[in-house]
């Protein structure tokens, strides 16, 4: 089997322009969803915001300023193929390298405490949130998902029983957002991790964010079960920045996983409508 | 559910102006507006409770619940996106009480902060959050007015071209957080019902 290398200053630097480039472009999927939403939005003052929003983006995009002065925890996916070989020997250190020259070099605003308890920033925004899979093949690709604290704070996870069925879940979700109201900045992204464990469906919750805005999940049934939630959440009337309308969120992306036969956890993890994410494989 | 254009606000207001606003309206503002964060209401409360002069006089003005981030090269000002306005309800009433005619921040205010509005015709103004960039841009002069000490939470006069706002709470009762959602809950289900049937 031939090894292929990847060098550490090519994590570094990719690292540093995902940090600074995802806070200045918005997805170009994403963008179109909006200016979908904008076209179907019936309130009047709905599509003032989504204008506002995509004007915003524009501005950002030609000043090469971040779009929102939250500019957020670094949240770094890392697939590695089995056939690469990273010289490096501490990744987890070159990913944080990277989070701090983009943080630095990009006028961005840092985030990071030491602790909840311990309320010093950290100066850098590192430590980033790192994960690592491993996965056939031989590239690397890098996510960086920028996670707002307003829309992370009004996210949730519960344990339902086997019990319960899919109508539950649309409940809770739709539970979650009404808690939420104006304060996850909707139009939201929402992410929903069922099956797994405990910690496994907020995983999922969180990495299913960093799918393209309208890919469906592939099992038919799952999609379905998407816009299902999805057309039960715009019914709420939140709208966009909560000032009433159908656009309260513009995609529910849904991971299911193998579960213990007694458990069914449930987790929802929101994303506001800086809805920030890029990717690359090397 | 207002059908008109954004309407066009000169700075300081005109009363005929403020009692003609309802809530759900889009505006923009053009001319002098305030910021002031946690620290910077703090600072004030006390000089008002001791009954010392305040460094800027609240009488017709306009208050902004933003943190301007520091301008990159090049820039008048960093990204000012407006904060949650629920944290600075203990110290509202306090500047409303002394004249101040407009707030802008985000997110629902306190009962009673929504009752002092009325009562001395202060109007709060919502902005998008997570629109610093479009709100920055909309910013023509920037200048530090009271505690350099503080930074960002420094109290900064800025002038403001077309700003976009949206009334929240207006001198009649209306609140755009509390009415607007429970009235298009209806007709958001009618919407998506009459998309599924068209879509049959």
């Amino acid at each position: 089997m031939n090894i292929r290398t990847v060098d550490e200053e090519t994590i570094v630097s990719e690292v540093r322009r995902l940090c600074i480039e995802s806070n200045i472009t918005l997805p170009t999927s994403h963008l179109c969803a909006l200016r979908r939403a904008k076209a179907s939005e019936p309130s009047a003052l709905g599509r003032e915001v989504i204008e506002q929003l995509l004007e915003n983006s524009k501005i950002a995009e030609a000043a090469r300023v971040p779009f929102c002065q939250d500019t957020g925890t670094a949240v770094v996916y890392l697939d590695i193929g089995s056939e690469v070989h990273i010289e490096t020997q501490d990744l987890t250190a070159a990913i944080n390298e990277g989070v701090r020259r983009g943080y630095e070099e990009g006028f961005l605003r840092k985030c990071i405490d030491r602790g909840p308890l311990q309320r010093e920033n950290t100066g850098d925004n590192t430590p980033a949130i790192v994960y690592y899979n491993h996965v056939p093949g031989d590239k690397v690709k890098i996510t960086v998902l920028v996670k707002g604290g307003g829309c992370d704070n009004m996210s949730a996870l519960t344990m339902l029983t086997p019990a319960e069925d899919e109508k539950d879940v649309i409940q809770f979700v739709v539970d979650v957002i009404e808690k939420a109201g104006p304060s996850a900045s909707p139009p939201v992204t929402i992410g929903v991790g069922i099956g797994g464990t405990f910690e496994y469906a907020a995983y999922m919750s969180k990495r299913a964010l960093t799918r393209e805005t309208g890919e469906s999940n592939p099992e038919p049934y799952l999609a379905e079960l998407e816009q299902k939630i999805l057309d039960a959440v715009n019914s709420t009337g939140i709208g966009p920045a909560g000032y009433g309308g159908v656009t309260t969120a513009l995609a529910v992306n849904l991971e299911s996983w193998p579960t213990h036969d007694s458990s069914f956890p449930v987790a929802v993890n929101l994303d506001c409508h800086s809805h920030r994410h890029m990717n690359v494989e090397i | 559910m207002n059908e008109k254009e954004p309407t066009q606000i000169q700075l300081p207001f005109d009363d005929d102006v403020l009692d003609s606003l309802r809530a759900g309206d889009a505006v923009r503002f053009s001319g002098v507006i305030h910021t002031a964060l946690d620290h910077a209401h703090r600072e004030l409360a006390h000089a008002i409770e001791r009954d010392e002069e305040l460094p800027f006089d609240p009488n017709g003005q306009v208050i902004y619940y933003s943190g301007p981030a520091p301008a990159s090269p090049g820039t008048i000002l960093g990204p000012a996106g407006p904060t949650t306005a629920a944290r600075m309800d203990p110290y509202a009433p306090l500047l409303i009480k002394r004249g101040l005619a407009g707030i802008i921040a985000k997110g629902r205010r306190s009962p009673e902060v929504v009752e002092i509005l009325k009562e001395h015709r202060c109007i709060y103004f919502a902005a998008i959050e997570g629109t610093a960039a479009l709100l920055s841009s909309r910013v023509r002069e920037a200048s530090v007015i009271a505690y350099p000490e503080l930074g960002a939470q420094a109290m900064h006069r800025l002038v403001v071209e077309d700003f976009p706002l949206v009334v929240a709470n207006d001198l009649h009762g209306g609140d755009i957080y509390r009415h607007n959602i429970p009235e298009w809950r209806e007709l958001a289900k009618k919407h998506i019902a009459e998309r599924d049937n068209s879509e049959r």
